[in-house]
């Protein structure tokens, strides 16, 4: 069959791809010695990449049921995981991890421990359960294991609340991207940024997203890599920056003492008390293990044994970034705190002008006396990871790339929330609950067409700039764990737990962590015990876990339906007895 | 073959193994991060030994946990007669 030796052919065609893409980036950088102006090179990266995209995913269109919603349940656990990283890693990731580690120092590891050691709730307690039971979407489990429309609905609005807001965020992302490097207006790069997204998942659903996801792996980790290999081997003479930086660490705590930091890069809990670091960990955690984008990847594996390995897989590929991230801030600090602090203004190099000009880097002479203080510099958190290369003085096309490498996250992401939003409304709501005798074409068209709708609202929100963004991803990992996680972990483990304590459970965690977040972050609210609204999962998740307990206790045990349900998914295989 | 004895050991080993590995999990995110300013005062490979924890040191220890658990599942589901067919 066509299919099984493309799968066969998997290797060789990204590796081919790999080489390629690394190629060109060489002859970029040759070119750019040759004169090529920076702003070209930006062109050319970006409209090369999305160009890519887009071929792939026309090759792999399709509009077969299986193949667009699950594709084909024939992805390879290591191409899974591939797959997972790019759709797990977004903008937010990317962009914004090493600037908030550099921001904060050790506090901004809640969200490196966070948004890894929630694979393992994914791994022990979800993944494999969610595979044997093999439907579509995550409304589906719910619709089976809890009977009827009820859990399902409840479900379907959940998924579609978290995976919105996120998806605002990555169209901001890969707005603000494409402005800065193709000097567009914003609002005009959010629509480029759109046209990219929607010509991977517009055509071929997850068979064509799950190829180009996959793609946009290996440029975005390229991307990240590269900088820092690079500073890793000029500030210390060794190319591996994950081992290196503790001694960039210890360089930077001298500078420390000299320049008066308040806040020293390694010491805990000096920008964020010890509770909130534990509970926004543990919302990050909980919120990774309850996604619908991220869940729904795991039903294209082809068993149970696969979407064990494959969770493994995804976890290395997103640990790859992530534990480089310290590195990348820690560099990034070395460098501005050893050549940039304490030379004269004027003397500046031009990164500083350029930076400045899209309100990223403010310079102020503070003390007035023409030179650069430690006070006087003003570095937004998402300027970091781009302008680093710049910073250290490496070459433009390195910076090119990073900006390429941003826009894969954040177009990767993108692409699989808003598949997810749109077969949250063509299959859970249509399908399953309007018109169950809708034919394949017919679901496909639906589908489709409330892609464009949802994306096209999505990139006029995203135009408005609405502000915060960083807390809005947040705040999806805390409604999604809240909703999802209890009636999903429960209903594999404990099989008394019934209808009416899920549609229960699921109100309850949603609705208060709903209430404490816009209570605390919009109407003033008093916080409980201290915790932040990006926490804000901390009361709905328990709260979820409890109701959903007591109220099953409270209503008729399941029925022997629902028992075999239960037993069905425990076991990769139940032969009949 | 599955009988019920045995589908029930399968699952009670699936169960102790899952809240043995949550352990540690647990143990290496909130009890490192709870004792944080005290375990910083140690140095590892030149780092503070809880931010190198945080950074890394949990990280590799979430990704053995997983390869562990896949590798111990896929052995017991052939163990007790419940892996997949091979296709």
């Amino acid at each position: 069959m066509a299919t099984d030796k493309f799968i066969a052919n998997l290797p060789k065609i990204y590796g081919l791809y790999t080489g390629g893409f690394l190629a060109f980036v060489v002859v970029l950088g040759i070119l750019e010695m040759f004169g090529l102006p920076q702003r070209v090179i930006g062109w050319i990266f970006l409209a090369a990449t999305i160009g890519l995209y887009a071929v792939i995913g026309i090759i792999s269109r399709t509009s077969e049921v299986s193949e667009y919603y699950v594709a084909g349940r024939k992805v390879p656990p290591v191409f899974n995981g591939m797959a997972v990283g790019s759709d797990w890693m977004s903008a937010a990731s990317f962009i914004g991890m090493a600037g908030t580690l550099y921001a904060f120092g050790y506090d901004g590891l809640a969200y490196v421990m966070g948004w890894t050691g929630g694979y393992v709730l994914v791994a022990l307690l979800i993944a494999p359960y969610l595979r044997k039971f093999g439907q579509y979407t995550v409304p589906d489990f719910l619709g089976a294991r809890y009977g009827g429309n009820m859990a399902r609905t409840i479900g379907i609005i959940a998924a579609i609340a978290a995976s919105f807001t996120y998806v605002v965020a990555q169209i901001t992302g890969a707005g603000i991207i494409t402005s800065r490097f193709l000097e567009i207006p914003f609002e005009v790069g959010v629509f480029v940024g759109l046209a990219g997204i929607l010509v991977c998942s517009m055509l071929g659903g997850m068979r064509a997203v799950t190829w180009t996801q996959v793609a946009q792996y290996i440029i975005l980790i390229i991307a990240y890599l590269i900088p820092i290999v690079w500073m890793s081997y000029q500030v210390t003479g060794v190319p591996i920056p994950q081992l290196m930086y503790g001694e960039a660490l210890q360089q930077i705590a001298v500078l420390e003492q000299q320049l008066g930091v308040t806040n020293p890069h390694a010491v805990p809990f000096t920008d964020m008390d010890k509770l909130n670091f534990m509970a926004l960990t543990f919302c990050l955690m909980v919120g990774t293990a309850a996604l619908p984008h991220i869940l729904m990847r795991f039903y294209t594996t082809p068993s149970v044994r696969a979407a064990r390995n494959s969770v493994g897989w995804s976890l290395f590929f997103i640990f790859l970034l992530y534990f480089s991230a310290p590195a990348y801030a820690a560099f990034a600090k070395l460098e501005v705190y050893k050549n940039v602090i304490g030379t004269p203004i004027a003397e500046l190099p031009a990164w500083v002008e350029s930076w400045a000009r899209v309100g990223l880097v403010r310079v102020e002479d503070v003390m007035g006396d023409g030179i650069l203080h430690l006070q006087g510099l003003t570095l937004n958190a998402d300027a970091i990871v781009l302008a680093t290369p710049e910073i250290a003085g490496l070459p433009y096309v390195i910076a090119g790339l990073v900006a390429a490498g941003g826009l894969a996250a954040a177009l990767s992401t993108a692409d699989g929330l808003l598949l997810t939003i749109s077969n949250a409304l063509s299959h859970d709501l249509y399908y399953k609950m309007v018109n169950p005798q809708a034919s394949t074409k017919k679901r496909l068209m639906i589908a489709r067409s409330l892609l464009l709708l949802v994306a096209v609202v999505a990139a006029a929100v995203a135009a408005q700039r609405p502000a915060g963004i960083l807390a809005i991803v947040a705040w999806a990992f805390s409604l999604a764990g809240a909703a999802f996680f209890p009636a999903l972990v429960l209903g594999v483990f404990w099989s008394r737990a019934n209808k009416a304590g899920a549609v229960a459970g699921m109100i309850v965690g949603f609705g208060l962590t709903l209430f404490y977040l816009i209570g605390v972050h919009f109407m003033g609210m008093d916080k409980w015990f201290g915790i932040n609204a990006v926490a804000a999962g901390t009361f709905g998740i328990p709260a979820g876990f409890i109701t959903m307990i007591v109220v099953s206790l409270l209503t008729q045990a399941p029925s022997q339906e629902v028992r075999n349900f239960v037993q069905s998914v425990r076991y990769p295989r139940l032969d009949q007895a | 073959m599955q009988t019920d004895d045995k589908k029930q050991a399968y699952w009670d080993k699936n169960l102790r193994l899952t809240a043995v590995l949550l352990g540690i999990w647990f143990v290496v995110t909130y009890v490192v991060v709870f004792f944080a300013p005290a375990i910083n005062q140690i140095s590892f490979l030149g780092f503070p030994l809880a931010f190198y924890m945080g950074a890394q040191g949990a990280l590799i220890i979430y990704v053995a946990i997983i390869a562990y658990y896949a590798w111990t599942m896929n052995r017991l589901d052939r163990e007790y007669g419940v892996a997949e067919e091979e296709n």
